[in-house]
């Protein structure tokens, strides 16, 4: 049978990704230290896991409500206010999804029809545009530069509008590049959605890990655009337990948007995946109320390796802007006259370090590649030191 | 506590090198900030945190309720500072609640404890009462658990 008939359009369109070829290349080695991972090194905190196995031992293993344990959602709604300085009302305005994946994906899927153009920034975590075209949207690409410490210019995403845009796609803090948006920036963008009568979907799943101050050791300055003037309305915050509460494999998020879009949202949920498991939704309220502490020894620990790898990306002549988020660095390789994936492949082979091409990440990430520092020391240490040598043979 | 002090309290092992590269500081200034703070006693020492059962060490340690009658002026110092010089005593706290004094104590074997207990700290004048623990098992000890974890597997590579 020819199957490359059989597979919807949408799908067939979609490269395989680059992440992928690489992925396949260090399994085959057991000498690598990985610096291409995209997930914290610890595992959840004792006392979320705790409150895990407690739900379990209390038999809760059924289904909750399509939205999520409402005692979840008013814990999520206390949070963003907290957090984001806007009020969700915990009945309607809040979904509980299975990662921040899933609510990406159900928001493209409640808000595009066919044609519908969604401008998003690159270099940018893998799934974005994905998700736009298997919701059969128009991925609209607007570029971050290294020149601007990957800020993203509200004259990038002028430029890109047409009539046919519907939805503005925001990651700030960003995976890969680790920027952070100023507020200044991020009003004007905010302006330019409700001038051209935009959605906006932010996924802010990096906002708890930002480093600020001279050293980074404080938390940075993180504005959500949710909470900007006029912009509730017409945003879809997303967020999640996996980074900041080292919960990845919980797999759990949650939306937050005007009660209409919940519903639209939630009306995809309910039938594709009826509701996230209630294990973690347990693990995700004692989160909430009881997490802020670990999660900030982790940042204060991210901080510290962040320190480590841009001094020695300075001392060993690599090009990297300070990354204000996130647990990436996302250091200017062009100098040593290789691509990207020149650069990733050739230090896996003869040093067996591996990070990610940044051209993984969209073609504005050439150049570059991404570093994660969301290591252990002394593994880190190794791995800078091997990159080092590398990159002393290159000057050669 | 400053961040200084944070990653010691983790690991003393780590030279102000490694210190300075951590916390995005110069070499030079962080090693005076250690020099100062061990001047200062905000660092009282160093020392490795050992699992003694795996060290084939066999020496006995007990924890001591102690009550003890208060003076005036100097309220429990004078005698909490006395006993804390004793060798075979490693920690010394005071405490609120149903004692007074939390006595870690450490000996060769349950004689040598017992009698310290019976000949020096019961006879000090002011010590009321003891209760002797003996510690049977570590399971964590300063912040480090005896069994660690297995490492959980993560994907080398994933976006």
């Amino acid at each position: 049978m020819n199957y490359t008939d059989r597979i919807a359009r949408q799908v067939a369109g979609i490269p395989r990704s680059g992440i992928r070829d690489f992925f396949e290349l260090v399994l085959g080695r057991d000498d690598v230290i990985s610096l291409g991972v995209g997930e914290p090194d610890y595992s959840a905190p004792w006392h979320i896991r705790e409150a895990a196995i407690y739900s379990l031992e209390k038999g809760q293993t059924s289904y909750t409500s399509n939205l999520g344990l409402l005692s979840l959602r008013k814990s999520i709604a206390a949070y963003v206010a907290k957090h984001f300085s806007v009020a969700y009302n915990p009945a309607n305005e809040i979904l509980v999804t299975v990662g921040v994946s899933e609510a990406l994906d159900i928001a493209c899927r409640a808000l595009l029809n066919p044609g519908d153009e969604v401008i998003y920034h690159e270099p940018c975590y893998v799934s974005y545009s994905p998700s736009i075209a298997m919701a059969h949207g128009v991925p609209v690409v607007a570029e971050t530069r290294v020149e601007d410490n990957f800020e993203l210019k509200a004259d990038a995403v002028a430029e890109k509008i047409t009539p046919r845009t519907k939805l503005l796609m925001l990651n700030f803090p960003t995976n890969p590049t680790g920027a952070v948006q100023p507020a200044g920036e991020l009003e004007k963008i905010a302006a330019l959605a409700i001038q051209h009568d935009l959605i906006v979907i932010s996924d802010e799943i990096y906002s708890e890990l930002t480093y600020g101050g001279e050293d980074g050791m404080d938390r940075g300055e993180h504005t959500s655009i949710a909470g900007l003037p006029g912009m509730k309305e017409r945003t879809i915050l997303l967020h999640g337990f996996s980074k900041a509460f080292a919960m990845t494999g919980f797999r759990l998020g949650y939306a937050c948007a005007p009660a209409e879009l919940t519903e639209a949202m939630m009306k995809i949920h309910q039938y594709a995946m009826l509701c996230a498991p209630i294990m973690s939704q347990a693990a995700g309220i004692e989160a909430l109320e009881h997490g802020d502490g670990p999660v900030e020894e982790m940042r204060r620990s991210y901080a510290q390796r962040r320190n480590l790898m841009l001094r020695r990306f300075a001392e060993m002549g690599v090009p990297c802007f300070p990354p204000g988020g996130a647990f990436y660095a996302f250091p200017d390789v062009r100098k040593f006259g290789l691509t990207s994936k020149e650069f990733a492949l050739r230090l896996l082979e003869e040093e067996s370090v591996a990070v990610v091409p940044g051209n993984a990440f969209g073609a504005a990430g050439e150049g570059l590649v991404r570093a994660c520092y969301a290591t252990a020391f002394d593994r880190l240490e190794v791995a800078l030191e091997r990159i080092g040598n590398f990159v002393s043979r290159l000057k050669a | 506590m400053e961040a200084l002090l944070e990653l010691l309290q983790q690991n003393a092992r780590l030279g102000p090198a490694q210190l300075a590269e951590r916390l995005g500081q110069d070499e030079a200034v962080v090693a005076a900030r250690v020099a100062e703070l061990e001047k200062e006693k905000v660092i009282l020492g160093y020392h490795g945190v050992i699992d003694r059962d795996k060290a084939g060490n066999h020496n006995v340690a007990a924890f001591i309720e102690v009550k003890l009658m208060p003076e005036r002026g100097g309220g429990f110092d004078r005698l909490a500072q006395r006993i804390a010089k004793f060798d075979q005593v490693t920690s010394c706290f005071l405490m609120s609640g149903g004692y007074d004094l939390a006595v870690f104590v450490e000996g060769e074997d349950l004689r040598e404890v017992a009698r310290f207990v019976a000949e020096r700290l019961s006879t000090i004048e002011g010590v009321q009462s003891t209760a002797t623990h003996f510690q049977l098992k570590v399971y964590k000890q300063n912040g480090f658990l005896a069994e660690v974890e297995a490492e959980a597997t993560r994907l080398p590579v994933a976006p």
